[in-house]
C-alpha cells in the first residue's frame, strides 16, 4: 500500500519543526526558506496550516516538464525532480496549481517535496501529529483532490 | 558553527550599518544572547549613562542555538540599560524574529546613537539599511508590521517594532515581534523609541549550520522526547498554557491581589485557564481559540484568544474582533488579580492593547493596581485621573487606561511612568510594589519565600524569570522545597539564577527547564558549537553572566539597599490562605545568598570570585 | 486502428503515449520533421547557456522509449493530406495511411521581409540546428543583434549575453514583452537588461541587413531611424506562425491556427490538432486562440489522443500563462493580466528590488496576474484563476497587498 502525507491543520501549532527538518534533509542546513513544506499562519483566526505537494496522480508539474526531469518514484508515488535533468525552465512552477513547486535560484533548478524517499522527515519532526505519513486510503486528501479536479482542464476528469 | 560569527553595528546618529566579526573569545566565555550581549554592553557603555540618552546602546542578540531545530530555539534578547529601572535590562522574546535574524546571518545587532528622525532597519540577508519610518511613526505595532510587509512586498518578513507607547516614552514600553510576542520588561522598547528606531524588519534565508549535524539531530531528538514525556511541557503547558497556574497559585495563597493588599483573589477562577476554555455565555465560544508555538517549539504554550464580539471593548471595532495573542499567566494576573478585575473579555482586550501598542502588561497592570489604591485611599481623585473612576475591580477603568497608556495620553501618561515614579509623585512611594523600579510579577513572596529573594536580587528588577523557584517550591521541579521556609533558598536561588542565565544565553526558552536540566541542554549546545560545552562549563558561564550583570548594576549606582522588597511584603502579614500570617523572610536569606555567591556582606563580588570566573 | 501524428514536439509525443496507454494494439506513427529524436525547443536556451548537452533537450530520455512503446517514429515532413482517403502525403512522395490524424506540426519563426535577411549569420533560435549555428557565431567580443524582445527573445537573451557578446536588442513594440507585460513591467525588465549591459531599443524596426566592410562584424542591421548596428550574428525572434500550409485543400478550417472544438477535433472529423498549431478553446475568453505554450501543448496532446481513442474528453480551455527568466530576472503572466472591464486591480511595484505583482479581479475571483521577481508559489496564480475561487474576505486583503496571494489560496482552499 502506498502512503501519503496526511495533514491535519487543526493540530498544527505553527512551530516550523517540519520546515527545519525538510531543509536539513534536503539542504543540510536549518533554513525554512528552503523547505518544501510550508506552514501558513493565519494570525487573525489563529489557524496554522502546513502545506506541501500531494503527489497528485497526473501531476501537472510532471506533465508540463519539457525534458522529463520530473518522474514518479515507483516505490512511493512521489513526483521527483531530477537535478541532473532539470534545465531550470520553471514551467512546472506555473503549471502546478497548488504552488508547491518552487524555483531555487541558488541551484538553478526547481524543488519540490519528494517524500524523502518514503520516510518523510517533516512527519517525523512534527510534535503534534499534525503531519503524519499514513496509508494513502486514509489521508483524506480529498479536499485537495477536489481542488485538483477544479483546475483540471478536462483530460483527467473523463480519462 | 551555530554562531553566525557576525555582528551588525548600526550607528543611528551617522546612519551607518557595518558588519564586524563576533568576538569569539567572548562567545566562548558568555555563550550568546543575554550573556554575550551584556558583555558587549558592559565593554562599550558607561554604566552611569542615562538609559534614554544616545550614549546608551541597545543590542538585539540571538543565541548559538537560535535558528536550529533544537526545541524552542528561536529566541532573541534585547539588552540595554533599562528605561524603567536604570539597571541592566535583558528582555527575551520568542516568536519568529530571532530565527529570521540568525538566518540573515547575524548573532547580534548593536544599535548606537540616535537617529535624527524616525527610521527602521531593513535587513535582507547581507543587505542592511536604515530607511525612513515617517510613515510608520505614530502607528501601532500591528499596523507597522503589516505596513512594512506590504511596503517591501514580502509577507514573510519578520518585524520587531515599538508601538506608540515606545514612541511616547512609556517607561515599560516593549519591543514586540510577530504581532504578539514581546521583549516585554524593563522598558527596552522605551530605549528603542528614544533612539527614533521604530522597527527592525528582517528577511533571512541563508540557513543556520551546526558543528556536528549527525550528533545534533540525535541529541535534539532525545531532548524533544524528554519534553514530550514530561507532564508540564508535554501536557500542561500545551493544553492550558502558563495560565494553568492561576488557580494553583491562588490556592497556595500566593496570588498578589489588589496591589498586594490580599494574597488570594476571589475572581481567580473567572480569569483562569479553565475559564478561557469554557464556552462563553454570550457567543457560546471559548476565549481560547488554539495554542500556538514560537519558532521551533515542541511545547506550544502560547495562547490565541478572542474577545467576545458583543463586549463593550470591541463593538464596532473590527481590528479587535480577531484572534490574537491571548492571556499568559503573568498578564492575566497583572491585568486581573492586581487590579481586582475578573472580566476575562476585558483582560483579553487590555492584553491585545499591550501587544498592539507595545507595553509590558505586568508593569502596566501592577501600576494600575497601585493607582487604584491611590484612588481608593483618596490620594488621587477623578481630577487627576481625568474622570476615570479608578476603583479596584473596574474593568472599564482598566481597558480605558490600557488605551490611554498605549497612546501616552491623559492619565495614561502617568500610568506610563510605572508604579514607582507614580507613587513617588503622589508622595506614597511605599505603595509601589516593585524592586529597582520594576513591578512584581504574579507570585507573592509571602506565600513563596524563595521568590522574595529572587525579586530582591534580580539584576533587572523584580522578575520571576531570573530564578523561577516557583518551579521547585510549588511544582516540585526539579526537587520539591517548602515554599514557606527560608532555609536553603539562597542556594536554590543561586542555582536557578545561574542555570537560567545559561538558558537565556543559548537561544532556548526557559520553559524547557520544566523538563530539561543542563544535562539535557549541554549536549545540544556542544553538538552545535565548538568549545567542549559541558554542564560544568555552562554553569560557570551562568555564574559569570550573573556576576557581570551585578557588576554593571553596582557601577550604575545600585547597592545592597536596593536588594530589598516593599514594606508591605516584609511587614504586612498575608491575610488568608496557607501562608496566612506570613511575611517574606528576606533578611534571613540575603546574607546567606551573598555568601554563596562569593560576594561581600555588602553584596559586592569579591575579587576572588571575579577572578575565578574571569569577569 | 491506425493513428498518425505529424509533429514530434510535446503535443505529438504526449498524444502518442496517451494513445498507446489507451489502446495497446493500435498502430501509432509519429512523424518528426527534424533529424534528432523528439526534443524540447524550450530547452534550447539552456543548451546555449552550456548547462546541458543536446541530449538534455530530448523530450524522453530512454534511447528506446518509442520502440518500447511500439510507437513508430519516422522522419518526414507533411506535404498534403487527403482526409476522405485517409492519406497523408510526405515530402518525397511517401504516403502514410491513417484512420485518425493528429496535426501537431507546431510553428516556425517569422522572417521579417526586409532586404538582406538571407545573409549568412542570421538565424532564428528555434531548432537544434539554429542553436549550433548561434553557438558558433556568438563568441566573446562578437556583436550580436537580437531582433525581437518578446517571450523567445527575452528567454534567449541570457544565453546570448552569457556567451560574452555585445548584445543589442531591437523591438518593434514600445516595450519589451508587449504580449505578457504591461508598461510598468516592461520598463522594469528594460532597466534590468540595461543594467546587465544589454542595449535595448524599443519602437524600432529593422529595415534591412547590409554588408559592413568596416567591421568588426561582417554585416550591419539597418534601423528605421537610420542607425546601423554592426553584427557578427543576428538572431531573429519576432514571432512564430503555425505550420498549416500542407493542409491547403484538405477542408480543414484554419484561422490563426487549425480551429478545433473542445475535443481537439478540426472541422474535418478524422483530423485533430494539438499544440502550437491548434487554435483551441481559451479558458479566459471562452473563444478560440493559439496558445503556443508547453502546458497547453501537453493538455492538447492528451485530450486529442483520448478523443482519437473514442473516449470522449472535453477541454475546458487552456489558460495562457508564461514564465521566463530574462538574464536572471524571473517574470510570469497568467490569463487576463490586462484586466477586464468593470473588474478591479491590485498592484505592488518595488523598482529598487525589481519586484512587481499585478492581480486582476472580476467580481469575487482572480482572472489574471503578472509578476516579476516572484519565484515562490507562483503556481497558485494559475490555481486561483482556473478554479475561479471565490476570494471572499481575501479579495479585500489582496487589494491591499497582492503579495499575500499564496496565503489567500491556502486560506480559501485548506482552512
Amino acid at each position: 500500500m502506498q502512503k501519503s502525507l496526511h495533514i491535519d491543520p487543526g493540530k498544527c501549532t505553527g512551530c516550523l519543526q517540519c520546515e527545519l527538518a525538510c531543509s536539513f534533509e534536503n539542504e543540510n542546513v536549518f533554513n525554512p526558506a528552503k523547505s518544501r513544506i510550508k506552514v501558513f499562519r493565519f494570525h487573525d483566526i489563529g489557524r496554522m496550516v502546513p502545506y506541501t505537494c500531494t503527489q497528485c496522480d497526473e501531476a501537472w508539474c510532471m506533465k508540463a516538464c519539457p525534458v522529463e526531469a520530473i518522474t514518479t518514484d515507483a516505490a512511493t508515488g512521489a513526483k521527483v525532480v531530477s537535478d541532473a535533468l532539470c534545465v531550470g525552465c520553471k514551467v512546472c512552477t506555473i503549471a502546478c496549481p497548488f504552488g508547491t513547486v518552487n524555483y531555487n535560484a541558488s541551484t538553478g533548478k526547481v524543488m519540490k517535496c519528494d517524500l524523502c524517499g518514503g520516510d518523510p522527515e517533516c512527519a517525523k519532526a512534527c510534535p503534534t501529529q499534525a503531519i503524519t505519513y499514513v496509508d494513502a486510503n486514509w489521508t483524506g486528501l480529498d479536499r485537495m483532490r477536489d481542488w485538483a479536479a477544479k483546475t483540471d482542464s478536462g483530460a483527467r476528469a473523463s480519462a | 558553527m551555530a554562531w553566525a560569527r557576525n555582528v551588525l553595528r548600526v550607528n543611528l546618529t551617522k546612519g551607518t550599518c557595518k558588519n564586524e566579526p563576533l568576538n569569539m573569545e567572548w562567545a566562548h566565555k558568555y555563550l550568546g544572547q543575554r550573556g554575550l550581549a551584556t558583555k558587549y554592553l558592559v565593554e562599550e557603555t558607561d554604566p552611569k549613562v542615562d538609559p534614554l540618552s544616545p550614549n546608551n546602546k541597545m543590542i538585539m542578540a540571538t543565541g548559538p542555538l537560535t535558528g536550529t531545530c533544537a526545541s524552542t530555539a528561536g529566541r532573541y534578547s534585547v539588552v540595554t540599560k533599562g528605561a524603567l529601572t536604570g539597571a541592566i535590562a535583558c528582555s527575551n522574546s520568542g516568536g519568529f524574529f530571532g530565527n529570521e535574524m540568525k538566518n540573515a546571518g547575524y548573532d547580534m545587532i548593536i544599535f548606537e546613537g540616535k537617529a535624527k528622525s524616525p527610521v527602521y532597519l531593513y535587513i535582507e540577508n547581507e543587505k542592511a539599511e536604515l530607511l525612513d519610518a515617517g510613515a510608520f511613526w505614530g502607528k501601532s505595532v500591528w499596523d507597522t508590521e503589516e505596513g512594512i510587509k506590504a511596503k517591501h512586498q514580502d509577507p514573510l518578513i519578520r518585524v520587531a517594532s515599538i508601538g506608540v507607547a515606545g514612541e511616547k516614552g512609556v517607561k515599560y514600553a516593549a519591543v514586540v515581534n510577530d504581532m504578539d510576542r514581546a521583549a516585554g520588561r524593563s522598558g527596552v522598547g522605551t530605549v528603542m523609541g528614544s533612539k527614533n528606531l521604530k522597527a527592525v524588519a528582517i528577511r533571512g534565508t541563508l540557513g543556520v549550520p551546526v558543528r556536528d549535524f549527525k550528533r545534533f539531530m540525535k541529541v535534539t531528538a532525545d531532548a524533544k522526547k524528554v519534553l514530550a514525556d514530561n507532564a508540564v511541557t508535554g501536557q500542561g503547558l500545551p493544553k492550558f498554557g502558563t495560565q494553568v497556574l492561576m488557580n494553583v497559585i491562588n490556592e497556595v495563597g500566593a496570588l498578589p491581589t489588589r496591589n498586594h493588599r490580599d494574597i488570594q483573589f476571589e475572581g481567580a477562577k473567572n480569569i483562569s485557564a479553565e475559564a478561557m476554555a469554557e464556552p462563553r455565555k454570550g457567543d457560546g465560544k471559548p476565549n481560547l481559540v488554539t495554542n500556538a508555538a514560537c519558532f521551533g517549539c515542541t511545547i506550544g504554550c502560547g495562547r490565541v484568544s478572542t474577545v467576545e464580539r458583543s463586549h463593550y471593548t470591541v463593538v464596532d471595532r473590527p481590528q479587535y474582533q480577531v484572534a490574537s495573542g491571548g492571556l499568559e499567566y503573568e498578564a492575566a494576573w497583572a491585568l486581573g488579580a492586581a487590579t481586582g478585575v475578573d472580566d476575562l473579555n476585558a483582560l483579553t482586550f487590555a492584553n491585545f492593547i499591550c501587544n498592539e501598542q507595545g507595553f509590558d502588561p505586568i508593569s502596566f497592570g501592577a501600576t494600575v493596581g497601585a493607582a487604584m489604591e491611590l484612588f481608593e485611599t483618596g490620594v488621587i481623585t477623578t481630577k487627576e485621573t481625568g474622570g476615570i473612576e479608578l476603583k479596584f475591580g473596574s474593568a472599564k477603568a482598566l481597558t480605558d487606561l490600557a488605551e490611554l497608556t498605549g497612546k501616552g495620553e491623559g492619565f495614561g501618561a502617568e500610568i506610563g511612568l510605572g508604579s514607582k515614579r507614580l507613587c513617588e509623585k503622589y508622595g506614597k512611594p511605599e505603595l509601589s510594589m516593585s524592586v529597582k523600579g520594576q513591578e512584581f510579577p504574579a507570585y507573592d513572596s509571602r506565600g513563596i519565600q524563595g521568590m522574595g529573594l529572587t525579586y530582591a536580587t534580580s539584576n533587572r528588577g523584580a522578575c520571576h524569570l531570573r530564578s523561577y523557584t516557583v518551579s521547585s517550591e510549588i511544582l516540585g521541579v526539579p526537587v520539591k522545597t517548602d515554599p514557606h521556609v527560608t532555609e536553603g533558598k539562597a542556594e536554590l536561588v543561586k542555582a536557578f539564577q545561574d542555570a537560567t542565565s545559561v538558558v537565556d544565553s543559548s537561544g532556548l526558552c526557559v520553559f524547557t527547564t520544566f523538563g530539561w536540566t543542563l544535562e539535557d541542554i549541554a549536549p545540544q549546545i556542544d553538538a552545535a558549537c565548538e568549545g567542549g560545552w559541558t554542564v560544568e562549563k555552562l554553569l560557570e558561564v551562568g555564574e559569570r553572566v550573573w556576576n557581570l550583570e551585578r557588576k554593571y548594576n553596582l557601577a550604575a549606582g545600585f547597592s545592597k539597599k536596593d536588594d530589598t522588597l516593599p514594606a508591605r511584603i516584609l511587614k504586612d502579614a498575608a491575610k488568608t490562605g496557607p501562608a496566612k500570617g506570613m511575611v517574606n523572610g528576606l533578611k534571613d536569606m540575603l546574607p546567606k545568598y551573598y555568601e554563596v555567591r562569593g560576594w561581600t556582606s555588602e553584596g559586592v563580588p569579591t575579587n576572588q570570585t571575579l577572578e575565578r570566573l574571569g569577569v | 486502428m491506425q493513428h498518425v501524428i505529424v509533429g514530434a514536439g510535446p503535443a505529438g509525443v504526449v498524444a502518442a503515449e496517451t494513445l498507446r496507454k489507451g489502446d495497446p494494439k493500435a498502430k501509432i506513427t509519429l512523424i518528426g520533421g527534424e533529424p534528432e529524436p523528439p526534443y524540447s525547443r524550450m530547452a534550447i536556451p539552456y543548451l546555449l547557456d552550456g548547462n546541458i548537452a543536446e541530449e538534455g533537450t530530448y523530450l524522453r530520455k530512454g534511447a528506446k522509449h518509442y520502440d518500447a512503446l511500439g510507437i513508430q517514429y519516422v522522419h518526414g515532413r507533411a506535404e498534403s493530406v487527403a482526409p476522405a482517403e485517409g492519406k497523408l502525403k510526405l515530402e518525397g512522395g511517401d504516403q502514410v495511411p491513417f484512420d485518425r490524424l493528429l496535426v501537431a506540426t507546431g510553428a516556425r519563426p517569422i522572417q521579417p521581409r526586409v532586404p538582406g535577411i538571407d545573409r549568412p549569420g542570421i538565424h532564428g533560435c528555434w531548432t537544434l540546428a539554429d542553436a549550433r549555428e548561434i553557438a558558433k557565431l556568438s563568441k566573446s567580443g562578437s556583436n550580436i543583434v537580437l531582433v525581437g524582445a518578446g517571450f523567445i527573445g527575452c528567454i534567449i537573451m541570457e544565453a546570448l549575453a552569457s556567451r560574452g557578446g555585445n548584445l543589442t536588442v531591437v523591438e518593434m513594440e514600445d516595450r519589451m514583452l508587449a504580449r505578457m507585460m504591461d508598461a510598468t513591467g516592461g520598463a522594469m525588465m528594460r532597466r534590468w537588461c540595461e543594467n546587465k549591459k544589454i542595449r535595448v531599443l524599443t519602437g524600432r524596426k529593422v529595415v534591412g541587413v547590409e554588408a559592413d566592410a568596416k567591421g568588426p562584424g561582417d554585416k550591419a542591421v539597418a534601423l528605421d531611424n537610420g542607425e546601423k548596428l554592426n553584427a557578427h550574428l543576428v538572431v531573429l525572434a519576432v514571432g512564430v506562425r503555425s505550420n498549416v500550409e500542407f493542409l491547403k485543400g484538405s477542408g480543414v478550417k484554419i484561422d490563426h491556427g487549425i480551429v478545433v472544438n473542445d475535443q481537439m477535433q478540426s472541422s474535418v472529423a478524422n483530423i485533430y490538432a494539438a499544440g502550437d498549431v491548434a487554435e483551441g478553446p481559451d479558458f479566459s475568453t471562452g473563444g478560440h486562440m493559439v496558445h503556443a505554450i508547453q502546458p497547453t501543448a501537453v493538455d492538447h496532446g492528451r485530450i486529442a489522443a483520448l478523443n482519437m481513442l473514442g473516449k470522449t474528453a472535453h477541454y475546458k480551455g487552456s489558460l495562457i500563462m508564461n514564465v521566463l527568466d530574462t538574464v536572471g530576472l524571473i517574470s510570469s503572466s497568467f490569463g487576463k493580466w490586462e484586466g477586464t472591464k468593470g473588474g478591479e486591480s491590485s498592484a505592488a511595484v518595488d523598482n529598487d528590488r525589481y519586484r512587481y505583482l499585478r492581480l486582476e479581479f472580476d467580481g469575487d475571483h482572480l482572472i489574471g496576474a503578472l509578476g516579476i521577481g516572484m519565484t515562490e508559489h507562483v503556481g497558485v496564480l494559475r490555481g486561483l484563476i482556473q478554479t475561479k475561487t471565490a476570494l471572499g474576505d481575501w479579495k479585500r486583503k489582496l487589494l491591499a497587498d497582492p503579495h499575500r496571494v499564496m496565503e489567500a489560496y491556502v486560506a480559501r482552499s485548506q482552512v
